[in-house]
């Protein structure tokens, strides 16, 4: 028979001292079976629908095999028939937390295949509302973070500021969350007249309210000890894996897109590629908080400067053809590189389409970051790789 | 490296390569399924090259071929080419995987293969990804055609 005994020992938490009490199971005598959990598809966990087949020994996760495709679309399928005007407002069905960038995506690839250049002003205008996303996005996956590991407040606290941002989009583009703002050759339509001034009151008073996150979560000792070394991913199995973004960031890996081929003003634009060392999940989580400060210091380098200059490049005409060639364009979403690569056989569809979303690549890691750890361990991982199951799917 | 230094490191081992510049920003390196993981291989672990992340893996259907795509980068030597298998059996493509080189190929060759229908050899788990296991055919490919749930326009 096995019975169970508890050990105590003193921990030290910063200036704090308490006693944690462990458990140890002993295990002779007790026959155990290896057996198959469900989680998902649906699962609050998971943010959409996406299942997690787990092989598990007690609470211990022994494999995860995640079934993916619950909301496969064949997008790729779609563009082939698609002009490629109309190609930008599928992109953003794809990631839609970074819609802003996934047109970016395609409206870069197509300026660069027709080789004409947007006015800076344009330019100015996708950095600011890019980075603005980026920051919404993140912002929601800290409210979910949180919600994830047990503690509403900060799903509270995340939607309150991100609320701010979706304003700011609705006021210009007239959407909130598919803004389907770009197109080939520029943007839709001018900023609102309210636009600087309202980025400039959001920037004033989310500055005031990030060190709220660290308070709230970063800090804590229940979190702290919920995601420090938990979750270890090198940096050899990050590249390796092809995980880019915050989540291959984290365990040092260096891919930021706006970095190491600036697109659209980040060329003249300063800012620092957050990198980390240890790749644990804390760290990803860091990354991304350390993330948003960079993305409010590109808009508060840009808001104030935005050059005069043309909305839309006339150059671009009403039907669109790509030379015959194959083009490929890659932008910084808020989950990592999307890539877009188009074959293109000089007709008005593409003759093949694919994209490369991060969120495809980063999913997969899971299995080899959860082996041996509790499903509670496996739930705050999926948090901070930061999935957006539609961008797996397509 | 530049691409004159690749091409002639590439014709080198593989004298078969053939090289294709035009018509794309990267280097295209064409080569048949048979010589593909030998040449992968040195790609991935020979110092000047030294081709560790594969950003993009994709498969073309033209209309007499099937072409495999992969997008290499370097994160040391900061180079990026573009290898391309050109499988010209039609009725039954087949393909090395080179998923014990680069993990992430695991994935996306399974997602080639429900697509597409490539069958890659010696994967550790050829299975449909985002289709159902009952699914018919392969939807990626051009002649697929689905008169219940595809609309054309």
């Amino acid at each position: 028979m096995g019975g169970t005994s508890f050990e105590k020992r003193l921990c030290r938490y910063g200036k704090h001292d308490f006693i944690m009490i462990e458990e140890s199971t002993i295990k002779e005598g007790i026959k155990t079976q290896e057996y198959f959990v469900n989680m998902g598809p649906q699962h609050p966990s998971t943010h959409g629908v996406l299942r997690l087949m787990l092989e598990l020994d007690g609470e211990n996760v022994k494999k995860v095999i995640p079934h993916i495709g619950y909301i496969h679309r064949s997008i790729e399928k779609m563009c082939e028939k698609d002009s490629y005007r109309q190609i930008v407002h599928l992109t953003d069905r794809m990631d839609y937390l970074s819609a802003h960038m996934n047109n970016e995506a395609v409206c870069l690839l197509v300026e660069n295949g027709l080789e004409i250049e947007v006015s800076d002003r344009v330019k100015v205008i996708r950095t600011i509302m890019s980075e603005l996303t980026r920051l919404a996005s993140h912002q929601l996956w800290w409210g979910v973070m949180g919600m994830d590991l047990g503690a509403l407040t900060s799903f509270l606290y995340g939607f309150r500021d991100r609320e701010l941002i979706n304003d700011i989009f609705e006021e210009t583009c007239g959407a909130r969350l598919t803004m389907n703002y770009n197109v080939p050759g520029g943007v839709m339509f001018d900023i609102h007249p309210n636009f600087q001034q309202k980025v400039k009151d959001f920037i004033k008073h989310f500055k005031t309210k990030l060190p709220e996150y660290d308070d709230l979560l970063s800090n804590n000792v229940i979190f702290r000890q919920r995601t420090e070394g938990i979750g270890v991913l090198t940096k050899e199995d990050a590249i390796s894996y092809g995980i880019t973004g915050p989540t291959g960031r984290a365990s040092g890996f260096s891919n930021d897109i706006r970095k190491h081929k600036p697109y659209s003003a980040y060329d003249r634009v300063e800012f620092k590629e957050i990198l980390m060392e240890t790749g644990d999940t804390f760290s990803r989580y860091k990354a991304r908080i350390l993330e948003m400060w960079e993305s409010m210091s590109i808009i508060e380098q840009l808001i104030d400067n935005i050059p005069e200059g043309e909305i839309q490049s006339s150059a671009v005409k009403a039907v669109i053809k790509l030379p015959k060639g194959e083009y490929y364009q890659s932008v910084e979403t808020a989950r990592g590189e999307l890539g877009v690569y188009v074959v293109s056989d000089g007709l008005k569809s593409p003759y093949r389409v694919k994209f490369r979303s991060p969120g495809f690549s980063n999913l997969f890691i899971l299995d080899h970051l959860a082996h041996d750890y509790k499903i509670a361990d496996l739930v705050a991982m999926m948090s901070t790789i930061d999935l957006v199951v539609p961008d797996i799917d397509r | 490296m530049d691409n004159e230094s690749l091409k002639s490191k590439i014709t080198a081992w593989e004298p078969d390569a053939t090289f294709v510049e035009e018509g794309s920003q990267f280097l295209n390196v064409i080569i048949t399924p048979e010589k593909v993981l030998n040449l992968a291989n040195k790609l991935r672990f020979d110092e000047n090259m030294l081709f560790d992340f594969m950003f993009c893996l994709t498969c073309v259907d033209y209309p007499d071929h099937f072409m495999m795509v992969y997008h290499l980068r370097s994160i040391k030597n900061k180079h990026e080419m573009v290898l391309k298998v050109k499988i010209d059996n039609k009725e039954k493509p087949e393909v090395e995987t080179l998923s014990a080189i680069w993990r992430t190929a695991e994935y996306h060759e399974r997602e080639v293969y429900d697509l597409f229908g490539v069958v890659f050899l010696n994967h550790p788990d050829l299975r449909r990804i985002l289709l159902d296991e009952e699914w018919v055919g392969h939807p990626l490919r051009k002649d697929y055609v689905d008169t219940v749930n595809m609309i054309s326009l």
